[in-house]
């Protein structure tokens, strides 16, 4: 049992920010995730509502994700998660090396998420914001190249806190990764958005360091905040593409084949058209059953396929889950293992 | 601060009609919960700028309160009154800055897991208010028209397909002179049954006439200056480090229509109110013109309640990195029709969905053409639904069917 666990791992990809049922698995949706749908789902696990009852804000959301904690701190603040993250229970009960979890993550309001202010902790994941490590590589003549790889938060531009964390730079990325700047701007002015971005980055991470325990934010579709319905579904569709990218990634990978458990869940949903308090699909403020209902999706070996299950779960059973996968204790998560897939 | 501390001298800083309003229904308004006053003087505040349909609305709300035996009141009240409210909340000062109290309000119920408490009480009260005092209907069944597609010559994107569920989709419109059809058609009807605001033409490029008689009329091309001045406010407190997002949205909620070169005195002064609440309320109003239609649209139909909405969609710019788009610098500004028509099909939904939301809703019509081709889709009562027709048919003849 110990020996599986030893040579377990996992990913975690978050189909964020933010997609509503109503332009995925419902029938007008379906058409916008072919990947999920004939692809990876025939191969899971698929909890059909996963409720997340905290708050509906990008950080603040994917923080309670990563503690199984309903974290309350302000979504706009760059603090670090009130408890201790999925990394820190990971790299302190099972004594694994820095080097053994990462986060790659989509703007700077995420670069605390890594480590928690929990004081018996602190220790967790490296932070790696592909935005800023482009922006940081880039000449200010240059930058233009890469302009459609730059955006930030959607929902509040002017966000962009202090770095502080543990953020990864761009010459320890590089030195890590075994990267060259020339090569990772070369290979940038290919990619068609930030999460293209934050996938290669991701890869590159699997390939060179094989992490046991990666974390993949996923932002794109958050261009929803704008208003414009084309770039929130040319969103869904990049990220449904990309998912399946990363399952592709792990089976050719002998590193990962065969081992790895994959977890992919949007943070939450989007508001209902039928609710007047909102405005649809373009934010998430009403608290509605729609924006707080989404799904998961599992699949590894140990999972069985092509298996709906239909019970409510919660946001905050994800970290609990891990720790049952993992064998470490995640005791101050509120949410408990879902025993269909550990 | 307590409600029943509240007294005439606090309101002085309120505009004239606001302060008036305020002093006449003080009385009330000390025996208010806390965690509700706010909220409605939210709506006092604003008062002077607001359309005849918001004021009856205000209006209602004070005499169904008002009629009210205290107990009674309390009761009905009471889904707010059991909020816990922080300290630094009953501190704050609600009366001058009840827009700012609400945002915060808004973000500690959501930290204390108490907005579905908030959200059911708002239901409740709203509820209340309406069979107590019920809504009156419209003097004629409301009509909403959407033109989407200006610019697209040829596409393969499924149309309406929400919309088609409702009415009768129609393939083989004849588009000639279309435009011109609409707008004679919604000036017609300002003209048989004038109101002020109660007729609407909303515009996502250059208006295609000039203005008409008894038309409320808003572009985003006509509002090019007031977003650059705006855009040029919101970069010039970006780079002095401002503060935040709460600091930024604070700044944009006390901009006034004369603050981004608009009148803030004339007769034009609540429309222009309105044109700028669009820009600094809507999240992307600035930069897109196909949200910028969308949520004009939305708000004029929530708070002028009209009795007739025209909207054409125009092709919004390309996306960009947001802090480019912000900066307004319309270098190598590349355009987005295809998208744009996409963006502007759920508009149509959206406007559907937003008249229904208004008194006699259901009796309401609506219209959404491509415009310069020949799909188009109408709802009426008198129509059947998920229809499709595939007659000829001409624009005056569609609105003849639906009007």
């Amino acid at each position: 049992m110990l020996a599986a666990q030893r040579g377990r791992k996992a990913i975690v990809v978050t189909f964020g920010g933010g997609a509503r049922d109503e332009e995925t698995f419902m029938p007008d949706g379906q058409e916008n995730i072919p990947h999920l749908l004939t692809e990876l789902i025939p191969r899971s696990t698929f909890f059909a509502q996963v409720v997340n009852r905290g708050i509906l804000g990008h950080y603040v959301a994917t923080a309670s994700l990563a503690t199984g904690f309903y974290e309350t701190f302000n979504n706009f603040a760059a603090v670090p998660p009130g408890h201790p993250t999925v990394f820190e229970y990971f790299r302190k009960d099972l004594k694994r090396p820095a080097t053994d979890t990462w986060v790659v993550a989509p703007s700077n309001g995420f670069n605390r998420i890594g480590e928690s202010a929990q004081p018996s902790y602190g220790h967790g994941a490296g932070v790696v914001l592909p935005k800023r490590l482009l922006t940081s590589a880039l000449s200010s003549s240059s930058a233009v190249e890469y302009e459609h790889l730059l955006h930030d938060n959607y929902e509040t531009p002017l966000y962009a806190p202090e770095i502080s964390g543990n953020e990864v730079e761009l010459p320890q990325l590089a030195d890590l990764l075994k990267l060259s700047v020339a090569g990772f701007t070369a290979h940038a002015r290919n990619l068609a958005s930030p999460d293209e971005l934050s996938v290669y980055v991701a890869k590159e991470l699997m390939r060179q360091l094989a992490p046991s325990l990666l974390w993949i934010t996923l932002h794109d579709m958050d261009v929803a905040h704008a208003g414009c319905y084309s770039l929130y579904i040319d969103a869904i569709q990049r990220t449904d593409r990309l998912c399946a990218e990363i399952w592709k990634t792990v089976e050719a990978d002998p590193e990962y084949a065969a081992k790895t458990t994959m977890f992919i869940l949007p943070d939450f949903g989007r508001d209902s058209d039928l609710d007047s308090a909102g405005n649809g699909f373009q934010h998430h403020r009403t608290g509605d059953a729609l924006s707080r209902t989404t799904w998961m999706i599992v699949m590894g070996p140990g999972v069985r396929e092509n298996v709906v299950v239909e019970r409510a779960v919660e946001s905050t059973d994800l970290v609990p889950t891990l720790g049952a996968l993992f064998g470490f204790s995640p005791r101050f998560a509120q949410g408990k293992p879902l025993a269909e897939v550990t | 601060m307590r409600s029943r501390d509240l007294s005439s001298e606090l309101f002085k800083a309120y505009p004239p009609q606001a302060r008036q309003l305020a002093i006449a229904q003080i009385g009330l308004l000390q025996q208010l919960p806390e965690s509700f006053v706010p909220l409605l003087l939210r709506e006092v505040i604003a008062y002077d700028w607001k359309f005849p349909a918001e004021r009856k609305d205000l209006d209602r709300q004070f005499a169904y309160l008002g009629s009210l035996p205290p107990g009674e009141r309390q009761h009905t009240l009471s889904g707010f009154t059991e909020l816990r409210l922080s300290s630094e909340l009953e501190r704050f000062d609600w009366v001058n800055q009840p827009v700012q109290y609400s945002e915060r309000l808004s973000a500690y119920l959501w930290t204390t897991h108490q907005i579905d408490a908030f959200s059911k009480a708002a239901a409740d009260y709203v509820r209340r208010v309406d069979e107590a005092q019920p809504l009156e209907p419209p003097p004629v069944a409301r009509l909403g028209i959407v033109v989407v597609g200006q610019g697209v010559s040829n596409s393969r994107y499924p149309l309406f397909r929400k919309l088609r569920k409702q009415g009768v989709y129609f393939n083989r419109v004849k588009p000639d002179d279309g435009l011109h059809i609409l707008l004679d058609a919604v000036a017609a009807r300002a003209a048989a049954h004038p109101a002020p605001y109660g007729h609407w033409y909303i515009e996502g490029g250059s208006p295609v006439t000039p203005s008409r008689a008894g038309l409320s009329a808003v572009s985003y091309q006509s509002l090019e200056p007031v977003r650059t001045a705006l855009l040029n406010k919101m970069e010039t407190a970006v780079q002095s480090g401002i503060g935040g997002p709460e600091a930024l949205r604070t700044m944009m909620a006390q901009l006034r229509p004369e603050d981004v070169g608009l009148s803030g005195a004339s007769e034009d002064a609540v429309l222009n109110h309105f044109q700028v609440s669009v820009l600094t309320e809507g999240s992307g109003t600035q930069i897109f013109s196909t949200t910028f239609v969308q949520w004009a649209v939305r708000e004029a139909l929530r708070r002028a309640q009209p009795l007739t909405i025209l909207a054409r969609f125009a092709p919004r710019q390309r996306d960009r990195p947001m802090n480019e788009l912000l900066s307004g610098k319309q270098q190598n500004l590349i355009l987005d029709p295809e998208g744009s028509l996409i963006d502007a099909d759920m508009g149509a939904f959206y406007t559907r969905l937003n008249l229904q939301r208004l008194a006699g809703g259901e009796k309401s019509s609506f219209l959404a053409w491509f415009e310069d081709h020949s799909e188009a889709v109408a709802v009426a009562p008198t129509l059947p639904r998920n229809t499709e027709s595939t007659g000829a048919v001409d624009l005056k003849d569609l609105l003849g069917q639906i009007t």
